[in-house]
């Protein structure tokens, strides 16, 4: 499994944000995208998600075999929105998105109790505080299996512990063989990931 | 799913297709749905419709289909612009785009349409006949409009859902979808109005503008999801 992305633009309202940012992923890599607002690291990250045309370069996988056959199937998107329906339960928001998104992963209650979210399932998302409601989307990532995790700001609004908590879990994928794409202001805590840096164009 | 059991994949879909559908019949019924604005805005314009055409129950009763539909043409489009706009609001909408590489983009706007149809627009159908009384309707008028209500209301629908496609990126685009989407709706609305005429009044046909109206609405069953993935496959920032 390995996710490249060759001679990358993107554009933002018609202004170029960046050109020719380029990577190349293998398995158990992980690559932090730094730099200042504005430089476009969500830009970049919805790129190679593919909901944002790029303005040149393409984004491929190889390697993924017949469940991840391109970038969209074989990765999990965690933006600065969770996704997830203030008036469902945390339960069913998780239970969907383990129903929909396929490929399933841990239970929706074992990915509650890695979160530490274990025993709020049945309360409904909004009642949820803005940490506890990062987490459940973080649970997100573990109820189906993907390769390839794009986290934009993944570590918003949790606090120190979570934060470690959130590490371990990149650790573990990571060591599972698969591969982390995060923009972030603040430290990961991941040793060995590349970093690429962005700049405010012009 | 190239290259998986033919089998195997149909099941897969029809289970990722139903777990979209209860979500979204789950979210029209709790709070701030919104599933029964569009019944309450149905009952007011018929409740008011006698008021101001006066108590002439003749006119009151060839009137009736027609004023049945268009009030549910009008109250279809009222909660139309938060069938993408909610999802996409928080974040869920990316998601759903993403997962539209694994199985087709059309096939989750479909799904939503037919969710949306279950939740907002059967009510309509639902509530039809009752509100027929008001309009002094005789019973056979009130079943055929009801019936051609049931089988055209989802032509406004996956209409709608293309407008709705279009238009999601705009905070008020509720307004905007209702202008786009109303002259498309009208066939649906001339096919409806003249089958529910043509089952009482004698000369005039039943089933050739009925099933004409069944063939625009399987016809747009294909048409609006592909138009609304479209759209918002390109449509997203």
């Amino acid at each position: 499994m390995r996710l490249i992305a060759e001679n990358l633009g993107g554009e933002r309202g018609g202004e170029t944000v960046f050109s020719n940012v380029g990577f190349t992923l293998d398995k158990g890599e992980a690559l932090i995208v730094t730099g200042p607002n504005g430089a476009g690291k969500s830009t970049l990250l919805r790129i190679v998600a593919g909901l944002l045309p790029a303005a040149g370069g393409k984004v491929l996988v190889k390697g993924g075999g017949e469940a991840f056959p391109t970038v969209a199937s074989a990765s999990h998107y965690l933006g600065h929105l969770n996704a997830m329906k203030t008036a469902l339960s945390v339960e069913e928001n998780l239970g969907f998105w383990r129903a929909f998104q396929g490929e399933p992963g841990l239970d929706v209650e074992e990915a509650l109790e890695t979160v530490a979210l274990g025993g709020l399932g049945h309360l409904p998302f909004g009642y949820l505080s803005t940490g506890q409601r990062r987490r459940a989307s973080i649970a997100k990532l573990l109820v189906s299996r993907r390769p390839v995790w794009l986290l934009d700001e993944p570590t918003a609004g949790l606090d120190k512990a979570s934060e470690e908590q959130f590490a371990g879990l990149m650790r573990g994928h990571l060591a599972d063989g698969g591969i982390v794409v995060a923009a972030t202001h603040l430290p990961l805590g991941l040793e060995g990931a590349r970093e690429l840096q962005m700049r405010v164009a012009g | 799913m190239a290259g998986r059991p033919e089998r195997g994949a149909w099941a897969q879909a029809s289970q990722i297709m139903l777990a979209l559908f209860l979500r979204d019949i789950r979210l029209s019924i709790r709070a701030g749905g919104g599933a029964l604005i569009g019944v309450i805005f149905f009952l007011a314009v018929i409740v008011t419709i006698p008021f101001g055409v006066g108590p002439d129950l003749n006119l009151l009763s060839r009137i009736g289909p027609a004023i049945l539909w268009i009030a549910a043409l009008l109250a279809c489009l009222l909660g139309l612009d938060r069938l993408f706009q909610a999802d996409r609001e928080d974040g869920s909408l990316d998601l759903l785009v993403l997962n539209g590489d694994r199985h087709m983009l059309a096939l989750t706007v479909l799904t939503k349409c037919l969710a949306h149809w279950t939740g907002s627009v059967l009510p309509l159908v639902v509530a039809a006949p009752l509100l027929g009384l008001f309009m002094n309707m005789e019973p056979l008028g009130i079943g055929a409009t009801a019936l051609t209500l049931l089988v055209g209301t989802p032509a406004i629908t996956f209409i709608g859902a293309a407008g709705a496609a279009v238009a999601v990126a705009l905070p008020r685009g509720g307004l905007l979808i209702s202008v786009l989407v109303l002259p498309l709706t009208i066939p649906v609305l001339i096919f409806g109005v003249s089958a529910s005429y043509g089952a009482v009044a004698d000369p005039a046909p039943f089933l050739q503008p009925f099933l004409i109206l069944a063939a625009l609405t399987l016809f747009l069953a294909v048409l609006g999801p592909l138009a609304a993935a479209l759209a918002l496959r390109h449509g997203t920032d």
